[in-house]
């Protein structure tokens, strides 16, 4: 088992084996987006309520949970990187901010426009809404940090444990949100929109975001393998590898 | 397949404008993430060379 | 040499903490002074209404209050780490836990606690109803601990950096917000002839939470600025 362990931990072997996984975990994700945008854009019936609005569902739902599940990966990762002093950990904490930051302006991009329509308003202060916000900026201090660091391995501990202290607040923060939002009642707008979800518009949502997740392991995978390199250029492997690749 | 012809897939009753620039914004978006990590591939493949060849001299 | 009990070595350090400070009164004097500024500054942006100010005081009173903390921790462990004092505490046999506990006490003794008792009188100028007066203080007593916590861990963050000052409030601004929320609420209950116990004892839970884990994330975070 220990050994196991620390052989995924060296980047040489991440390398190769995320080599061969990334061919098959992007076919994966390509399917089920495509299948599953296409499904949710051209043959589910439009919501008897929202109308065809409703079919930005199959990328705000999506782009909304792997972000909220991409930060917590991080901070485990974060978790591995200060316990174990793996590399690999803080690279993995460091190539997957960007990422999760993309996805949340993702989801408040598109429950913006989706809002406009459906709700008559771009932006409303609700409790999911403000919570995805502060994740957003949660992923920003992450980014902005790093960037700060002169020394990368310095770098990659310090957002380690930010990723670490935000992990143990995002609950707390939720149900803060939360507690206000509820504090404060809305006039008129109610967003309990999944109550009415039929089963038939159910399916391309599970496509979606099985397309979503497999999609942020790619991209990750691929952010890693370039930090891998860039980190280990000293090593022989990775110059074997650049060398043997440029002839 | 819900739509009956392709103006009606692209005006969604209305709400086309709306979903289709959601669609659109997401793909630019994910393109980026996918194009970002290539393109640092090659400079970076490009700079180890050199790199390396100026070890070597 | 005599050898401590854990309660009388912490005592000393917080002592040493606050004769240290307090030889720097000018420094000590700046966050209660941006405190009445920006406070002075909402009636002339919104308009000498008494009305529209006593309606919106508890939330200007929370939201200035927080920011004058953030600003005030920047120098938390400034002044330490340019002298190599910093170096001394994480090589000295004395627990980084216990030092740093009391070295953010000590922040929350000299900003936390002078805003809130100066809290009242800004209350007074802004109009609000004095039914708010207890849990304000109450609530910015007890939310200016959390405040300084958190703050701490996003100073020892960027405590070896040349411009940690802007990059410390994004770090640290987002984990505020479920304080804002039960201080401001509180006061607004308050306000309102509402029962404010259950955001103030939410608000306790935080500071406890905060007081017991916050010590490690801020000690770690001190090592890694020191190391690079």
């Amino acid at each position: 088992m220990w050994a196991w362990f620390h052989k995924w931990s060296s980047p040489r072997w991440f390398y190769q084996l995320s080599g061969r996984l990334l061919p098959w975990l992007a076919v994966i994700s390509a399917v089920c987006l495509l299948v599953g945008v296409a499904w949710g854009l051209l043959y589910v019936p439009p919501d008897y309520k929202q109308g065809n609005s409703f079919r930005i569902i199959y990328i705000h739902v999506p782009a909304a949970a792997v972000a909220m599940a991409g930060y917590m990966m991080m901070a485990i990762a974060g978790a591995i990187s200060l316990v174990w002093r793996i590399k690999l950990a803080d690279m993995v904490v460091k190539c997957a901010a960007p990422i999760g930051a993309a996805l949340t302006f993702l989801a408040l991009v598109t429950g913006a426009i989706w809002g406009k329509p459906t709700w008559g308003t771009w932006w409303v202060w609700d409790a999911r809404i403000t919570s995805v916000l502060v994740l957003f900026f949660l992923y920003i201090g992450i980014i902005a940090l790093y960037e700060a660091f002169e020394n990368k391995e310095a770098a990659g501990r310090a957002c380690a444990i930010l990723a670490l202290v935000g992990a143990v607040n995002i609950p707390i923060i939720y149900w803060s949100v939360e507690w206000w939002y509820s504090l404060h009642q809305p006039a008129s707008i109610s967003f309990t929109g999944e109550s009415s979800i039929h089963p038939s518009m159910l399916r391309p949502l599970m496509l979606t975001i099985t397309g979503f997740y497999a999609f942020f392991g790619v991209a990750l995978l691929m952010f890693v393998r370039n930090e891998i390199l860039d980190r280990e250029r000293n090593t022989r492997w990775v110059r074997e590898l650049v060398t043997a690749a440029a002839r | 397949m819900y739509f009956d012809s392709v103006s009606a897939l692209l005006q969604m009753d209305g709400h086309g404008s709306y979903v289709w620039s959601a669609y659109g914004i997401t793909a630019l978006t994910l393109i980026a993430l996918l194009v970002a990590p290539l393109q640092r591939k090659k400079r970076q493949l490009r700079e180890l060379r050199a790199h390396y060849r100026r070890e070597q001299a | 040499m005599k050898t401590l009990g854990p309660i009388e070595l912490a005592l000393r350090l917080l002592r040493r903490e606050l004769t240290v400070s307090l030889r720097r009164r000018t420094e000590l004097a700046n966050p209660l002074f941006f405190f009445l500024i920006v406070c002075t500054l909402f009636p002339l942006g919104l308009g000498p209404s008494p009305q529209i100010l006593a309606e919106l005081a508890p939330g200007i009173l929370w939201i200035v209050a927080l920011l004058s903390v953030l600003m005030a921790s920047d120098a938390l462990f400034k002044g330490d780490f340019d002298d190599g004092t910093l170096e001394q505490i994480l090589l000295s046999p004395v627990p980084l836990y216990t030092t740093v506990l009391m070295k953010t006490l000590a922040h929350w003794l000299l900003t936390g606690v002078p805003l809130t008792l100066l809290s009242p009188l800004l209350a007074l100028m802004l109009q609000m109803p004095s039914e708010g007066l207890g849990a304000l203080l109450l609530s910015l007593g007890c939310g200016s601990l959390v405040l300084s916590f958190i703050a701490a861990i996003g100073a020892a963050l960027t405590v070896g950096l040349k411009r940690g000052g802007v990059l410390l409030s994004l770090l640290v601004l987002p984990l505020f917000v479920p304080v804002l929320i039960f201080g401001s609420a509180a006061v607004q209950r308050a306000v309102a002839g509402m029962d404010a116990s259950s955001p103030l004892a939410l608000l306790a839970a935080l500071a406890l939470f905060f007081l017991a884990l916050a010590p490690f994330a801020i000690g770690g975070a001190l090592r890694v600025s020191l190391d690079q």
